[in-house]
């Protein structure tokens, strides 16, 4: 009985810690966010590692969640008479909910979880140790310019996403299911609003960017040097970055719909 | 020197600040390592200390050339043709001038050891600490790096920290060892000093002897205990 009682607070002590340290190295990156300034370079190629890398998979899942969202939605609304609104349902749902949602999903599982790995592999092989003793701040070297490239990547990548998908939708509808094209876009123009829909979806995507992001620097920062720790950092990162991504997209839409 | 897993990596960690002593106090240069602020830390390190680590800790995704460039480029304003001069001296040094083009993978262990001492030498750090430096080399790697490094430590007048426990290497290249275990240090000397010392235990370790101080057996009940305990099951 003890014993158990002893090992929910020290599991409850242990969370907090983790959260703890993970909020101070959080502040440390952004400390060292301003080296950027002298190293643009730095950052440019991790925006390479993680941008554009990313990009096949981002197009590829947007063109076909657009195409499958456009026959759903047909569907659904030809029973109505309604086919007319598909582009409404289709870039509703993306702009909204799925742009930013898959995007911050896919990063996690593609770059996300390869920032762990490489920078836990380089503590794992005292490249992280070496530099330190070197006097250059692995914090500002290595982990602040992957921090950066993520967060301004993942908005990127959703903004492609969406384009990319309603252009699968619109492909589906004109082609395959012979909507009127006039009303296609004016159906669009007319119902979706600049403010409430694309911004809130790009707000969105920033904020899932920054956790995803923060999460992989920090497991792989702190995962532990062997290579059991190692593929269990990474599993944490896809894990818990899909999951932060699920429950924050909740709290984000009851707090931006005002429900 | 000491055997495995008796805090010497752990001893130059706290030399270099990268632990914290629960106790005690860590000086270098004059000025108490664990006192200073991040940036006075990094100062000293920059000034006074090099570092070689046992994996060598090559940065993998660049080359020989500019791994050893790394900190010249990290810490001085300097151009990038006197850096080129630079670089390549400190390979010239180690023998490897005609590697630099090579990526720290297709590099053997013993050869990319030579290149973290390139690069540990690059800011010509008073203080150069070694981390098992010899271990897992073939005999020729090793007599190259036994040489390079009393060679270093004449030609630069640095002074070298050099953990490890290849007995007969260290002793050939030491003014003075001290000997640990556990954590504490047993008995220190000069090498001759050491040789002629009276405690069995530095006696056993020196001689690499199986059975002495240090028993052969894990503690455990004795063998017949054992048996007849399988026995009775």
């Amino acid at each position: 009985m003890m014993g158990w009682l002893q090992g929910i607070g020290h599991n409850t002590l242990s969370r907090f810690q983790r959260v703890g340290s993970g909020s101070l190295f959080l502040w440390q990156c952004i400390l060292g966010l301003p080296y950027m300034v002298q190293r643009p370079k730095l950052f440019i190629r991790q925006l390479y590692y993680v941008g554009v890398q990313t990009l096949l998979i981002i197009l590829v899942a947007g063109l076909f969640v657009g195409m499958v969202l456009a026959l759903q939605a047909y569907i659904v609304l030809v029973d109505f008479g309604a086919e007319e609104s598909i582009s409404l349902m289709v870039s509703l749902s993306i702009l909204r909910e799925l742009g930013p949602v898959f995007t911050g999903l896919l990063f996690a599982g593609r770059a996300g979880s390869a920032l762990t790995a490489e920078i836990g592999l380089m503590k794992s092989t005292e490249q992280l140790s070496g530099m330190e003793m070197m006097a250059v701040d692995p914090m500002k070297y290595i982990i602040a310019p992957r921090f950066l490239a993520g967060v301004i990547a993942v908005p990127l990548l959703t903004s492609i996403f969406m384009a990319i998908a309603i252009l699968g939708g619109y492909f589906v509808a004109i082609e395959m299911l012979g909507i009127y094209e006039g009303v296609f876009w004016s159906q669009m123009q007319n119902n979706v609003d600049f403010y409430s829909d694309l911004i809130n979806g790009m707000i969105k995507s920033l904020v899932f960017g920054f956790v995803i992001v923060w999460i992989a620097v920090f497991e792989g920062y702190d995962c532990i040097p062997t290579s059991e720790g190692l593929g269990q950092a990474t599993t944490r990162t896809v894990v818990h970055g899909s999951l932060a991504v699920l429950g924050l997209d909740f709290i984000l839409t009851a707090l931006m719909f005002n429900v | 020197m000491g055997p495995s897993g008796t805090g010497k990596t752990t001893l130059l960690k706290l030399i270099g600040g990268q632990l914290k002593p629960d106790t005690g106090t860590v000086h270098v240069d004059g000025e108490n390592v664990h006192d200073l602020s991040q940036s006075a830390l990094y100062g000293l390190r920059r000034r006074v200390m090099g570092m070689l680590f046992q994996s060598g800790a090559l940065l993998t995704d660049i080359s020989v050339y500019d791994n050893v460039a790394f900190p010249l480029r990290e810490h001085t304003a300097l151009p990038e043709a006197a850096i080129s001069h630079l670089v390549l001296l400190k390979l010239e040094a180690v023998g490897l001038r005609g590697a630099r083009d090579l990526m720290p993978a297709e590099l053997s262990g013993g050869m990319a050891r030579r290149v973290a001492l390139a690069r540990a030498i690059a800011l010509d750090p008073q203080m150069i600490m070694y981390d098992e430096p010899f271990t897992g080399q073939d005999p020729i790697s090793m007599g190259v790096l036994v040489k390079l490094i009393s060679d270093m430590n004449k030609a630069l007048g640095m002074t070298s920290v050099v953990v490890s426990h290849d007995v007969n290497e260290t002793a050939s290249i030491s003014d003075y060892i001290y000997v640990i275990s556990d954590g504490k240090v047993v008995q220190s000397g000069t090498p001759d000093e050491l040789n002629h010392s009276a405690s069995a235990w530095v006696q056993q370790f020196l001689g690499g002897d199986a059975d002495g101080p240090i028993p052969f057996h894990y503690p455990a009940a004795t063998l017949m205990d054992d048996l007849m305990k399988g026995a009775e099951k």
